[in-house]
């Protein structure tokens, strides 16, 4: 185990798991904050060490650039969103909304949550990764249930029957796709590495392969959130605590994307299996037209993230349907645009409606004027989100609304006209949140403001410079996705 | 003896599709409890069939998961829960018992004719146990949509994931069964017990999700 | 030529012969299980031929039909149950024993009953007929759907062939013959009038359905249609055995030690199906009229579901 790769890797996988263990004792609840803290500032640290250092892939894990990119984002947003959540939950504890006992469970769950998402990223055995996804699913599920209202235990409900048809169909996906490759693989674990499949894709049965991509699709498809299949999303943001709707939706929505492409990028090493791009475009498509309607008649303001969350899936969605180097960059680039604003949002908006007592839009105004720093927050976030330049999702979303001009002509139409309406809610709903005569509570706040603009500031240099290592690997990756 | 030994796991195959038409048809909560053990007990002995089979001892483990977990611990703790939480002992179902049986009947065919012809040039009976999972899958879904009572959908969805432990098994030398079903009977364990029948007990007087959707969020 | 036409006219005697001690040991049986002594195994034989020598009373307004009916009925489930290969194949009405031909006389002798339970006008013979033919309008097409099973898998309706078939392919254990086998004995318990569809032994007459069509019948005519109904289970349990355990059935042309072997084998068979009768009928309890309406399409759905998957796939 000298190998520094190894080390790494074990590090990011491990310390998440002995902090759960840790943070299920009675410590009180700032000990418990703060070492929820570190312990994300740990993995992150693992994981930056990993860009230097690569351990040999094996046959239950592999890092290579693509999870490795995806890896070092989660990670970073688990800190982040763990700082934030620490204000959070402070605030929640003296509200009486959470006992000292469910913040521990809490705790020991988000950890547990973002050892799920490093696993499934890191995962070379595609059962392995259904495995990680799944425990991912639950542990969310407990979380957005935990404030034990009729209308949080609705939305987890809802979340559980959906995610778990969602998991099932994946692993009956999973279980055709080695059904596929053992005849010409052999039994074992080596029909099920990823690293072993992707080689060998070529000699697949290819009506095998495509059906189950159709499983993959529909079954990770559902925790994407892609329409049709999202109608646990906007629930479950809006009755679960906000750090974790921001994780949700910055990181859990990535990795189920991430393990669709995986497969995308099975499919597309046999010649004679369909190709998934139509498909992926038309629900890319659909989820962006979907939302974009559904932003102007959201009333609860984490709802209406929400469903912003359901658009941008959607565009990356289509970028990777679309495919080609172009498109594939500018889908990455989203991934990681919208992972930065989307949370940093989501911080603003859990302090936002803590201070107000409210997640009604109605009952919410004049931000600006009561709470300078929140307020411009939220304003910067939603103008990030709504793509304006400089920022970093307008160079994305500029850059797949050009390669299918170049491309697909007859596409790009919808896709402007759904990114405008987006646009245009947006723009309505944060008039009338951060302008005009304030209403609602009025107390100061102690928020954690570090998270909100270190995200912002992120996304702001990222809209103008890319660093050229970055900008290689983005393209490497986009190579490799095909 | 292989021979006997293939068609016997064939044939179980066949009943647990049989019995996840019995769980349809049952209007009784206790009925629905009982049988799903049986549905249970049936997957043990096809994994311990394919176990001999396929010369796998690790799917003996699976097979053990499912008996002493699956058709007895859970049938037994659903039990008490609903007698002491004295939850209806009625199935309420959205749509009468005839449709849903013929709904079903139409799930099967689709499930196979859509795996048959995929799977033709595989080995003759893997095909055949395939298409009998995923019809026992779809006919877990079809189970978790029409049943109003959210024991009974967790019913359902024990029996999705049956016919899935009963796909995975089935195909030739997968590995990692024990672990997804280990990972399966986790969630399950978690969410049925762990947390939420109580806290839904504590909130309302019955486990209609009917009632619950009065809250449905998408009004406000 | 000869010799055909006497094992032939052997089979025709040996059903009439059996069918009331099968009905007495399953009496017999249900005593035990009951923890009663039950009546010995040969009172059948006594009942009937203590009918036979009373006086039959009719009703005022009864027709011909009243009078025909137990004649006719007692003839068509005769000649079904000499029909079906016992412990032999290929006898000499062997060509004309088709399952579907089976279901017709039967459904012939029931279409009579029904009939003259309406015809006196009572209301309970009423009641009777009605429900009974409730149930033949979910049995029949299921039976017919497992018939269909069978011959899609057999490839011929014949059941001399079909048991051949059994015989002699490497059939294994099939899906669809255990999906077949299932609906058949469901089929069977609610044609002969067993638990759980209705109880044969009961003296409420709003809980008969068999029983209050026969109502006003007494003496020979009531003799008649007892024998019938000990002949339609002696039937139903010969089907039974000839189509999912055919082994031990003498082929065509055996010699007389091969038919020897084949009747006491059958006679075992006939056994065995007895006793597996009155666990099942003392084990469950009567379903309410509605519900039978499920469980025959439950046995329509088992017979569909083997046909369609037959009709899929020959290996299934």
């Amino acid at each position: 185990m000298n190998d520094p790769g190894a080390i790494a890797l074990s590090a990011v996988l491990g310390v998440p798991v002995a902090a759960a263990a840790v943070l299920a004792l009675p410590l009180g609840y700032r000990l418990g904050a703060r070492l929820n803290t570190l312990a994300a500032l740990l993995t992150f640290l693992a994981a930056v060490a990993l860009i230097g250092a690569r351990p040999a892939p094996g046959p239950y894990l592999q890092v290579d650039d693509f999870s490795l990119y995806l890896v070092v984002l989660t990670t970073f947003v688990g800190f982040t969103t763990a700082v934030f959540s620490a204000s959070y939950i402070d605030h929640e504890l003296d509200v009486g909304n959470l006992t000292p006992v469910y913040v521990r469970f809490y705790h020991a769950m988000y950890q547990v949550l973002i050892f799920a998402m490093a696993l499934a990223l890191t995962a070379n055995n595609i059962g392995l990764m259904w495995v990680a996804i799944e425990v991912a699913t639950l542990t969310t599920v407990l979380m957005v249930g935990i404030y034990r209202t009729h209308e949080a235990i609705e939305a987890a409900w809802k979340y559980f029957i959906l995610g778990s048809v969602g998991i099932a169909l994946a692993l009956f996906g999973t279980i055709l796709v080695y059904f596929a490759a053992q005849p010409t693989v052999g039994e074992g674990t080596d029909a099920m590495a990823w690293t072993t499949l992707v080689a060998r894709a070529g000699d697949f049965d290819p009506a095998v392969l495509n059906l189950a991509f159709v499983f993959l699709l529909l079954g990770y498809g559902t925790k994407v959130g892609l329409a049709p299949l999202h109608a646990w999303l906007p629930d479950a943001h809006a009755e679960g605590p906000t750090p974790i709707s921001a994780v949700l939706s910055g990181l859990l929505l990535n990795v189920a994307l991430y393990a669709v492409l995986r497969f995308k990028m099975l499919l597309a090493a046999n010649g004679e299996a369909f190709a998934p791009g139509p498909l992926m475009v038309t629900m890319g498509l659909s989820s962006l037209l979907f939302a974009a309607f559904m932003l102007y008649r959201r009333r609860d303001i984490k709802r209406f993230f929400a469903y912003s969350s359901i658009e941008h899936m959607g565009i990356i969605a289509f970028a990777f349907g679309m495919g080609g180097p172009l498109a594939n960059f500018a889908g990455l680039l989203h991934m990681t645009m919208h992972s930065l604003t989307k949370s940093a949002i989501f911080f603003a908006v859990g302090h936002i409606a803590q201070v107000k007592g409210t997640q009604k839009i109605a009952d919410i105004g004049g931000l600006t004027a009561s709470h300078p720093l929140l307020g411009w927050g939220l304003v910067l976030g939603v103008v990030a989100i709504a793509g304006m330049p400089p920022l970093g999702i307008f160079m994305s979303e500029f850059l797949v609304v050009s390669s299918t001009f170049a491309r697909e002509p007859l596409l790009a139409l919808p896709l402007v006209a759904g990114l405008l309406v987006g646009v245009g809610a947006l723009v309505l709903r944060v008039q009338a949140l951060a302008f005009g005569a304030p209403r609602g509570g009025m107390a100061p706040t102690r928020a954690s403001y570090a998270p909100l603009f270190a995200h912002l500031g992120l996304v702001a240099v990222a809209g103008l410079y890319l660093p050229a290592p970055l900008v290689a690997w983005f393209r490497h990756v986009a190579g490799l996705l095909g | 003896m292989h021979g006997l030994l293939f068609d016997l796991a064939h044939l179980l195959a066949g009943m647990m599709l049989v019995i996840s038409f019995m769980l349809l048809y049952q209007r009784a909560m206790f009925g629905v409890l009982n049988t799903f053990a049986l549905h249970a007990m049936v997957l043990a002995a096809a994994v311990a069939c394919q176990a001999l089979l396929q010369d796998a001892p690790h799917l003996y483990i699976t097979a053990g998961i499912a008996f002493a977990f699956k058709g007895l611990f859970i049938p037994l703790a659903l039990h008490r829960i609903v007698q002491r939480l004295e939850i209806h002992r009625s199935v309420e179902t959205v749509i009468g018992v005839g449709p849903t049986m013929l709904a079903g009947v139409g799930l099967v065919a689709l499930a196979v004719l859509v795996v048959l012809p995929v799977t033709a040039r595989s080995a003759p009976l893997a095909a055949e146990d395939l298409a009998f999972a995923l019809s026992v899958i779809l006919l877990g879904l079809l189970m978790m949509i029409t049943r109003r009572n959210a024991v009974t959908q967790v019913v359902g969805f024990m029996s999705l994931e049956n016919g899935l432990i009963l796909a995975a098994a089935g195909v030739k030398g997968m590995p990692l069964v024990v672990e997804i079903s280990v990972a399966f009977s986790v969630l399950i364990a978690f969410i049925v017990f762990g947390v939420f029948l109580f806290r839904i007990r504590e909130r309302f007087d019955t486990l209609d999700v009917h009632y619950l959707e009065n809250f449905r969020g998408e009004r406000r | 030529m000869s010799a055909d036409l006497a094992v032939q006219a052997a089979q025709m005697a040996l059903v009439l012969l059996l069918a009331p001690a099968l009905t007495g040991l399953v009496r017999k049986t249900k005593a035990r299980l009951t923890r009663r002594r039950g009546a010995p195994v040969v009172q059948p034989y006594r009942d009937l031929l203590r009918l036979l020598r009373k006086e039959a009373v009719l009703a005022a307004n009864a027709s011909w039909l009243f009078r025909v009916t137990p004649y006719l009925v007692f003839a068509a489930v005769w000649v079904a149950a000499a029909l079906v290969p016992t412990f032999a194949i290929g006898l000499l009405l062997g060509p004309a024993a088709d399952v579907i031909a089976i279901v017709a006389l039967l459904g012939s002798a029931r279409f009579f009953l029904a009939l003259a339970g309406l015809d006196v006008g009572t209301s309970f013979g009423g009641i009777g007929s009605s429900r009974e033919m409730m149930i033949a309008s979910l049995a029949e097409p299921a039976m017919l759907m497992i018939v269909f099973t069978l011959s899609l898998l057999a490839g011929t309706t014949s059941l001399a062939s079909i048991a051949d078939f059994i015989l002699g392919h490497d059939v294994g254990l099939r899906v669809s013959l255990g999906l077949a086998l299932a609906g058949l004995v469901m089929v069977a318990l609610a044609e002969n009038a067993r638990i759980p569809v209705d109880n044969p032994a009961t003296h409420l007459e709003l809980t008969m359905v068999h029983e209050a069509m026969v109502l006003e019948y007494s003496g020979r005519h009531l003799a008649l249609i007892e024998a019938a109904a000990a002949v339609k289970l002696l039937l139903y349990l010969s089907l039974l055995a000839c189509l999912f355990v055919p082994w031990g059935m003498a082929g065509p042309g055996a010699g007389a030690a091969a038919y020897a072997l084949g009747l006491a084998g059958y006679v075992g068979k006939l056994a065995v199906g007895g006793v597996l009768l009155a666990l099942v009928e003392t084990g469950i309890a009567k379903m309410r009229v509605f519900r039978v309406s499920e469980f025959l399409g439950g046995a329509l759905l088992l017979g569909l579901l083997g046909t369609l998957l037959l009709f899929v796939s020959r290996s299934f």
